[in-house]
C-alpha cells in the first residue's frame, strides 16, 4: 500500500511478539504524559527526596566531607531500616500524586471516545489492555520508587561493605515488596476509578476520596471505640502497617489510653492494631474488588440486557 | 510422527487460504440475558463483497461483533477462514479489520499517531506501522490532514480515519459497520470507491453491514438479509437478479394486435398499460433480440425499451415480507 502506488496490499513483513505488544501502550502514553511540563516538572521534582537520600548515605562514609561542613557523624541519621523506610514512605506519597496525576484518564478517555472495540478487535486481548493500561503507572511508579531505592541501598552497601550487605539483605526485599505493593495498589485503584468514572476531574476526585474519606471514618472509629481496628478501612493505614512489617518495625500495641473511670480510678488502655494477616487480607480484598470492577467495565461493547 | 508447530500451522494457514469459505455460520445463537437477538444462524458466506443488511435490530451489528470475539455465542459456533470464533479468537483478530459504526477514536493524538498505535498493536513492527500509518492515511484521503488531532476531525473525515485504521495491517477479511453514515454524497461516493477498489484488488473480502441498499448493491457481490435474528436471504446478488424474472417497458407504433399475439405464442406474459404502452414479462429462452425481431416482422416500431430487472430493493423488501428463506 504505497503512498504512490495508492493502492491496497497487505502486510507481509515480520510480526513482533505476541508477548510485548502491551507494552506499546505505555510507550505510545508517556508521549503524551511529559508533554506536559507541569507533569515533567513534578515528576523532576521526585526525584530531590532520594537526592538527599544519597547525600546523607555518601556523608556517612566521608569523613573529609564532613569535617568540611563541620558536621559531627552523630549528628546524622543512622543508616538502618528505618532509615530506608522513612524514604521508602516519602517515594510512596510521591507516587500517590503522580498516580492521581497520570491514572484517572488511561481507560476513562478510552471509555469515553468508545476506543476499546479498536483495541479488541486486534490480537490483543482484555488482560493484555488491563496490563498495557497499568504498566504505564507501574514503569512511572517503579522510576520513583524501588528502583532508585535499591540502587541507594546498593550504594550503601558498597560504601559499607560486604557483611553489612549479607546482614541487611532483608532491607532490600522490604524495599522491593512495600514500593511494589504499594505501586500495585495505586495503579489498581485508579485503574478501576478511571474504568468506572469517564470524566477526569471527578475520577481524580474519586481517587482522592478513596484514599482519604475512609480514612477519616476508620479515625472517628478509631476514636469513639478506642481502638485502631478502623484502620483496617484506611488504606493509608494498613500500607503504614505492612511497610512496617516488611521493615520490622511493626508493633501491634500502637498506644496507650488513659482515662478515669465513673469511681474516680486511673485506668490505662492498651490500644492495639489489627494483626498483620489482617492487613494483608484487606489489601488482597481491596485489590480483588478493583480486578472484578476492571473485569467488568473493560469490554467492547456493554451488553444492554 | 507429529509433525513441528510451526509446519503445522503452515499447513493450517495454507489450508484455510484455499477454503474458500470465509465465515461458516454453525448454527450461531446470541442472546442477551433471556433476549434472544442471533437464532441458529446456518450457512457459508463465500462473497467477495458480503452485504449485511436487515432493518434496525435485526442483529447485523450483533453477528458482527460476535465473529470478532465481543460477544460470547450462546449456542453454536462460526469459523472464519477455517478458525473458531471462540478457541482460535487471537489468529482471527490477526487476519481481520474493524471499522466500527460509532465514533470510535484515541484522544489527543494525531491521525497518523493513532493509526499507527493502531498498527503496532495488530503485531506491526513500529517502523512498519508509522510506514504504513501514512501509506494507509493517503490511501483513504486523509494525507494532508495525517498530522491534525482527531477531535478537529469532520464526521467525514472521522469515517476515513476509521476505515485506515482498519486496513492499516492489511486484513484479510474486512467488517465495515455502516461506513456511509452521516456522510455527505461527496464523501459517501468517496467511500464507496474505496471500498470497491479493495474489494477489487483481490487482498480482501468485506463484510459490509448497512441499512442503505444502494451502498450494499453498489459494493457487495453477495448479501445476507437478517430479520428478527435469523437468516432471511442469503444469495449471490447477480445470480438472484438473473433467476428472477425479467420485466420489459415497451413504448411502441403502430398495429398491436399482431404483435401481441405472437407474443402469446412465444409465452411471454404481457399487460397493456396504455395505448402503446406494454409490460412483458420474459419467459426462459426468450432475449430482447427475439422482440426485436418480432416487432420487425408485424412492422411495429419500438420506440423505448426499458430493462427492468430485481433490483436490490426488491429482493430486500421479497425478504422482509418473506421471514421463511434461506441460504
Amino acid at each position: 500500500m504505497a503512498v504512490y502506488e495508492q493502492s491496497y496490499k497487505r502486510y507481509i513483513g515480520p510480526l513482533t511478539p505476541e508477548w510485548s505488544r502491551f507494552l506499546i501502550i505505555p510507550r505510545h502514553a508517556y508521549r503524551g504524559v511529559f508533554k506536559s511540563k507541569i507533569f515533567t516538572a513534578f515528576f523532576v521534582v521526585c526525584f530531590v527526596p532520594l537526592l538527599v537520600e544519597a547525600i546523607l548515605i555518601y556523608l556517612h562514609h566521608n569523613m573529609n566531607a564532613l569535617g568540611i561542613m563541620k558536621v559531627d557523624m552523630r549528628e546524622l541519621i543512622p543508616i538502618d531500616a528505618s532509615f530506608f523506610q522513612t524514604f521508602v514512605n516519602i517515594q510512596g506519597g510521591f507516587a500517590f500524586f503522580v498516580a492521581l496525576l497520570v491514572g484517572p484518564p488511561l481507560v476513562s478517555r478510552d471509555l469515553r471516545n468508545n476506543a476499546l472495540p479498536l483495541y479488541l478487535c486486534r490480537p490483543f486481548s482484555r488482560t493484555e489492555y488491563v496490563l498495557g493500561k497499568m504498566s504505564v503507572l507501574l514503569i512511572l511508579l517503579s522510576m520513583i520508587t524501588w528502583i532508585p531505592q535499591l540502587l541507594l541501598f546498593l550504594f550503601q552497601a558498597y560504601l559499607e561493605g560486604f557483611t553489612w550487605f549479607t546482614q541487611n539483605l532483608w532491607i532490600a526485599s522490604a524495599i522491593v515488596i512495600g514500593s511494589v505493593v504499594w505501586i500495585l495498589l495505586l495503579a489498581l485503584i485508579s485503574q478501576a476509578i478511571s474504568a468506572l468514572v469517564k470524566w477526569r476531574v471527578i475520577a481524580s476526585a474519586a481517587i482522592l476520596g478513596v484514599f482519604f474519606i475512609p480514612s477519616v471514618f476508620a479515625e472517628f472509629l478509631n476514636f469513639v471505640f478506642m481502638t485502631h481496628w478502623g484502620h483496617l478501612i484506611s488504606l493509608a493505614a494498613l500500607m503504614k502497617n505492612i511497610s512496617a512489617g516488611l521493615f520490622g518495625t511493626f508493633v501491634r500495641a500502637s498506644g496507650t489510653i488513659r482515662f478515669e473511670d465513673f469511681d474516680g480510678n486511673a485506668r490505662e488502655f492498651i490500644v492495639m492494631e489489627p494483626p498483620l494477616w489482617m492487613c494483608w487480607g484487606m489489601l488482597f480484598l481491596v485489590c480483588a474488588i478493583c480486578l472484578a470492577l476492571l473485569s467488568r467495565k473493560v469490554k467492547a461493547y456493554e451488553v444492554v440486557r | 510422527m507429529a509433525l513441528p508447530a510451526s509446519l503445522q500451522e503452515e499447513l493450517l494457514q495454507d489450508q484455510t487460504l484455499n477454503d474458500p469459505a470465509v465465515i461458516d455460520l454453525l448454527g450461531l445463537s446470541v442472546s442477551f440475558g433471556r433476549r434472544p437477538i442471533l437464532k441458529n444462524l446456518r450457512g457459508d458466506l463465500r462473497g467477495k463483497a458480503i452485504g449485511l443488511l436487515g432493518p434496525n435490530g435485526a442483529g447485523k451489528t450483533t453477528l458482527i461483533h460476535t465473529l470478532l470475539g465481543f460477544y460470547e455465542p450462546s449456542a453454536g459456533s462460526a469459523r472464519i477462514f477455517g478458525y473458531d470464533i471462540h478457541d482460535q479468537a487471537k489468529q482471527i483478530k490477526s487476519l481481520v479489520g474493524y471499522m466500527p459504526e460509532r465514533d470510535s477514536f484515541i484522544a489527543k493524538m494525531s491521525a497518523v499517531h493513532f493509526v499507527r498505535l493502531m498498527g503496532e498493536l495488530s503485531g506491526l513492527p513500529p517502523e512498519a506501522a508509522l510506514e504504513r500509518a501514512h501509506e494507509a492515511l493517503f490511501y483513504v484521503g486523509l494525507g494532508e490532514a495525517r498530522y491534525r488531532k482527531l477531535e478537529t476531525y469532520s464526521l467525514g473525515m472521522k469515517q476515513l480515519a476509521k476505515l485506515a485504521q482498519a486496513i492499516v495491517q492489511g486484513p484479510k477479511l474486512l467488517f465495515l459497520d455502516e461506513p456511509t453514515n452521516g456522510l455527505d454524497p461527496p464523501a459517501r461516493l468517496r467511500m464507496i470507491k474505496l471500498i470497491r477498489e479493495i474489494r477489487d484488488s483481490g487482498q480482501a473480502h468485506i463484510v459490509l453491514s448497512s441499512h442503505l441498499l444502494l451502498d450494499v448493491e453498489e459494493c457487495c457481490d453477495e448479501i445476507l438479509i437478517l430479520r428478527e435474528g435469523q437468516i432471511a436471504v442469503y444469495c449471490n446478488l447477480e445470480e438472484e437478479r438473473k433467476s428472477n424474472r425479467k420485466f420489459l417497458m415497451l413504448e411502441t407504433r403502430g398495429d398491436l394486435t399482431k404483435f401481441v399475439a405472437a407474443l402469446k405464442s412465444l409465452g411471454c406474459e404481457y399487460a397493456l398499460t396504455g395505448d402503446h404502452r406494454l409490460k412483458i414479462v420474459l419467459q426462459g429462452g426468450v432475449e430482447v433480440r427475439d422482440l426485436y425481431q418480432l416487432a420487425a416482422q408485424e412492422r411495429i416500431q419500438l420506440r423505448r425499451l426499458s430493462y427492468k430487472r430485481d433490483s436490490l430493493e426488491d429482493i430486500f423488501l421479497k425478504a422482509m415480507e418473506n421471514s421463511n428463506g434461506g441460504v
